[in-house]
């Protein structure tokens, strides 16, 4: 029995990886933006998809794809950003009606790729698992993708984290999220680091896409309960915290897994909720997150 | 008597102290000036007094009561109103409707319809804005949304008005104007904190002026007392604001 | 006789007949109508309920609530669980009932705070619902899904078509009374409203409930027109997205620019489902994003700026034509 839990725990945790990613890329496009882009699932979606496509018409697997699909993803979130988002800032008189503009936006253009998904691609799972080797350790059993799927996770994490704190862009980037007004009167083009911030999420949208895939089989309907995760986990690890993400990212992928393993499966939102409505009562700023 | 007090007020925003053990009291009937280079504080001490954000540590007192732990809803029921340094009207409705808001909830007690209608249009009438009440505010000056800030603030029949930079981006006519405004509340009995930094108005209409630099009051006593203070000419040297004591 | 002048001078009572003769005209509409127009004006009639409380709350207040589909799936299952126990009109004012203390608490938690928290928990309350009661009738009842003896068209019609005229009485009401200007001064700046005395907490909360106690209800009276339920059905994430663009397109700010969308959608996608399956969400999202970006005011907001235009038109044809325009007997 202990070492199912503690097999469910593990597991948990190397999922956690792929969801402190997602966490990250809408975290960086609400704390930046100011849009809390509820499409941010789709985008996972799509990568997933054509992941599929990609590995299986060019036979290269997904490791590779995903140097193809965060890319895209990039470029999508990015023109996403300065045609819908940018042009609703100037017709929007003050930032609560445009945080509330923007939200609605993010539902119409949901549910446009969810449609486009389906129709392209149809509703059943498209397996194309990779790197499934078993490994056995102490009696429990892993597969190396989800190993992978989390370094590589972990990996990207970091360099985010590093890239937001030295690098000149990162600065810029950090201070229009802080003031934007100040910002673009200290030399920043702050329309275009909002809308590299959007393609930025984007980005890791696209890269969570193929890990995901190699894992489990992308299906065009994946793309909701993603989004609900990536919320759930922005909330908890706190807005604006790259290890905040991370966190709760390994807290919620150990307690989807026990919720699965020792449970039921189809409860796993419900636990989510449980825990969002304690968290919002008792400390809405999340873990790391600034008061 | 002090219808305001504040003793020790202090605000710290994680490693920043923006306001730093303040103490403060005004007089019922006053018209007292706060002033102070941007950045010291003084609007974090008005929002502080409305309950916009929460005290770190400290008493403010409105009349012997503790202000602590009271929501803004709760101090404007009590008779503390103000106008804020970012104009923030409804900007959804008309001049009329606006004031209104202030009529109906601003009271402790269940206002009626024909009562709060009457309120408002007093209140838009001692503005000076009785010919725009229907206007929709998108479409006033920045000069006429402030004033209807103001006429929304006295509808809610305050006993102290908090004016925050009232006088900002006005011109010399406007300045002159508003000054005559604030004098012509205080007379219908209202007492007045205003922050500004019109020195003109400051030295012209307020009885006693505060000065606060880096969250410290620095500074405290008559307009002339203030003007002939070392400190403060330090703290403001370069900046062109008053002429002369 | 000068049309225009006699439409202003007389609006009110015109008004009034309009709708005297649309009342006439629906509650008389099962006998000439058809089944299948019956249907599709009981769907229509939802949808007006289920965007014009939706409006009602975030149309005014600004807070975007994604749940209204929640609440109409818990009415459906209210439903579901009492059909056996109670008349059917007992069980529309539970349904009602059910879904205000549900959304009383998700605005407790959520309304405290700011806007983003709130689309937040509204966004996936809908699969939260639904996998929960999932959860809960296996558990329970050991089955998935309810069989509902079904109603005749005409009663669901006519209990559809009072509630639909409650609804937008009441809406009517508060959005002229004390509670209405208190949400839409919320919806102008919250802090300002704050501090001029409203408990915008409170405001907020109880404005929900309310909105969401119609939506509550309408699920209720739909129930037994799906015979079947089960939660996936009863929880779709469609009955939160129609409702909103139907609002939008109409005019979120309004009370009778929600009804338009509602009539317009309801119709058009009854005709577009059959025809393009899948492809029509698509159109519908389209729809969604441009109305926002370039129609924020919807339908209803575009006839204060048609009618100064069209006053002009009129003016210069005037000027244009005879030299003296009035009135004569």
């Amino acid at each position: 029995m202990i070492d199912r839990v503690l097999q469910l725990i593990i597991t948990g945790i190397l999922a956690g990886g792929i969801y402190g990613l997602l966490a990250m890329g809408l975290s960086l496009q609400y704390g930046v933006c100011r849009v809390l882009n509820i499409t941010h699932g789709e985008f996972v979606m799509l990568a997933g998809v054509l992941t599929y496509t990609i590995s299986t018409s060019l036979g290269i697997n997904p490791l590779v794809a995903a140097a193809i699909t965060g890319p895209l993803m990039f470029v999508l979130g990015f023109l996403l950003h300065i045609t819908l988002f940018r042009g609703l800032k100037t017709r929007t008189p003050s930032p609560a009606v445009f945080e509330g503009s923007a939200l609605l936006v993010a539902f119409g253009v949901m549910y446009v790729i969810l449609y486009l998904g389906k129709i392209g691609w149809g509703g059943l799972p498209m397996p194309i698992y990779y790197l499934n080797k078993t490994l056995h350790f102490a009696g429990m059993t892993f597969f190396l993708n989800q190993i992978i799927a989390f370094a590589i996770a972990v990996a990207i994490g970091v360099g985010i984290y590093v890239f937001l704190s030295r690098s000149r862009l990162g600065r810029a980037i950090r201070a229009t999220a802080e003031d934007p007004a100040t910002a673009g009167l200290m030399g920043v083009n702050v329309n275009l680091i909002l809308a590299f911030s959007f393609g930025l999420g984007a980005f890791l949208a696209g890269i969570a896409g193929p890990l995901s895939a190699m894992i489990s089989p992308p299906k065009t309907s994946m793309g909701f309960s993603n989004t609900v995760i990536a919320l759930i986990v922005v909330v908890l690890g706190g807005l604006g915290s790259v290890p905040g993400s991370f966190i709760a990212g390994i807290i919620i992928g150990i307690v989807s897994f026990l919720v699965i393993g020792l449970w039921e499966p189809v409860l796993t939102v419900p636990v989510y909720y449980a825990i969002l409505m304690i968290l919002l009562l008792v400390r809405p700023a999340g873990l790391l997150g600034k008061k | 008597m002090p219808i305001l007090e504040g003793q020790d007020v202090t605000k710290y925003f994680g490693g920043l102290t923006a306001v730093s053990h303040v103490d403060f009291y005004v007089n019922q009937g006053e018209i007292v000036g706060l002033i102070g280079p941007n950045g010291a504080g003084k609007t974090t001490l008005f929002n502080l007094i409305s309950a916009a954000l929460s005290i770190s540590a400290g008493e403010i007192r409105f009349k012997e009561q503790k202000l602590n732990g009271l929501k803004p809803h709760q101090i404007c029921k009590k008779g503390v109103s103000r106008t804020f340094q970012e104009t923030k009207v409804f900007g959804n409705m008309s001049v009329l409707q606006n004031v209104l808001v202030g009529a109906f909830f601003g009271s402790p007690n269940r206002v009626s319809g024909a009562d709060a209608a009457r309120e408002a249009t007093q209140a838009v009438d001692f503005v000076g804005l009785s010919a725009m009440s229907a206007t929709p505010i998108q479409d006033l000056t920045l000069v006429n949304q402030k004033r209807v800030e103001v006429a929304r603030a006295l509808a809610t029949r305050p006993e102290l008005l908090l004016l925050d930079e009232l006088m900002a981006g006005l011109n010399s006519t406007e300045v002159s104007e508003a000054m005559e405004l604030v004098t012509r509340i205080r007379d219908t009995g209202i007492t007045i904190f205003m922050v500004e930094h019109v020195m003109k108005a400051i030295m012209g209409i307020c009885e006693r002026i505060m000065v606060l630099h880096h969250g410290e009051k620095i500074a405290e006593g008559t307009p002339r007392e203030i003007a002939a203070n070392k400190k403060v000419i330090e703290i403001y040297l370069g900046e062109e604001t008053y002429a002369g004591s | 006789m000068d049309i225009t002048r006699f439409i202003s001078t007389h609006k009110k009572s015109l008004l009034v007949a309009f709708l005297v003769l649309l009342l006439i005209f629906l509650t008389t509409f099962p006998l000439y109508g058809g089944v299948y127009h019956v249907r599709v004006l009981i769907a229509v009639l939802t949808f007006v309920i289920l965007a014009a409380s939706w409006a009602m709350f975030s149309g005014s207040t600004g807070y975007m609530s994604l749940a209204p589909a929640a609440f109409f799936g818990l009415g459906i299952y209210t439903m579901c669980v009492l059909e056996k126990e109670l008349p059917f009109l007992i069980i529309i004012v539970i349904g009602g009932l059910v879904a205000f203390a549900f959304a009383l608490l998700v605005g407790l938690v959520t309304l405290r705070l700011k806007g983003m928290y709130f689309a937040i928990f509204t966004f996936g309350l809908v699969v939260f619902m639904s996998e929960l009661i999932n959860y809960l009738e296996v558990a329970l009842t050991g089955t998935h899904g309810w069989h509902i003896t079904p109603l005749g068209n005409t009663t669901i019609f006519y209990t559809m078509l009072i509630l639909a005229v409650v609804t937008v009485l009441a809406i009517y009401f508060i959005r002229r009374s004390r509670l209405g200007l208190a949400m839409n001064s919320i919806g102008g700046n919250e802090d300002a409203a704050e501090h001029m005395g409203i408990n915008t907490t409170r405001v907020k909360v109880l404005t929900f409930a309310i909105s969401s106690m119609f939506m509550g209800a309408a699920g209720v009276i739909t129930a037994p027109i799906l015979i079947y339920v089960n939660s996936s059905i009863a929880f779709s994430t469609y009955y939160s997205f129609m409702p909103i663009l139907m609002a939008v397109f109409g005019g979120m700010a309004y009370l009778y620019g929600p009804i338009i969308g509602a009539v317009v959608f309801a119709y058009l996608e009854r005709i577009v489902r059959n025809e393009f399956p899948d492809y029509f969400m698509i159109g519908f999202g389209i729809i969604l994003v441009v109305v926002i970006l370039f129609l924020p005011n919807g339908l209803v907001g575009l006839v204060p700026e048609l009618r100064g235009k069209l006053g002009g038109v009129i003016a210069k044809l005037r000027k244009g034509g005879q030299a003296e325009p009035h009135a004569n007997t």
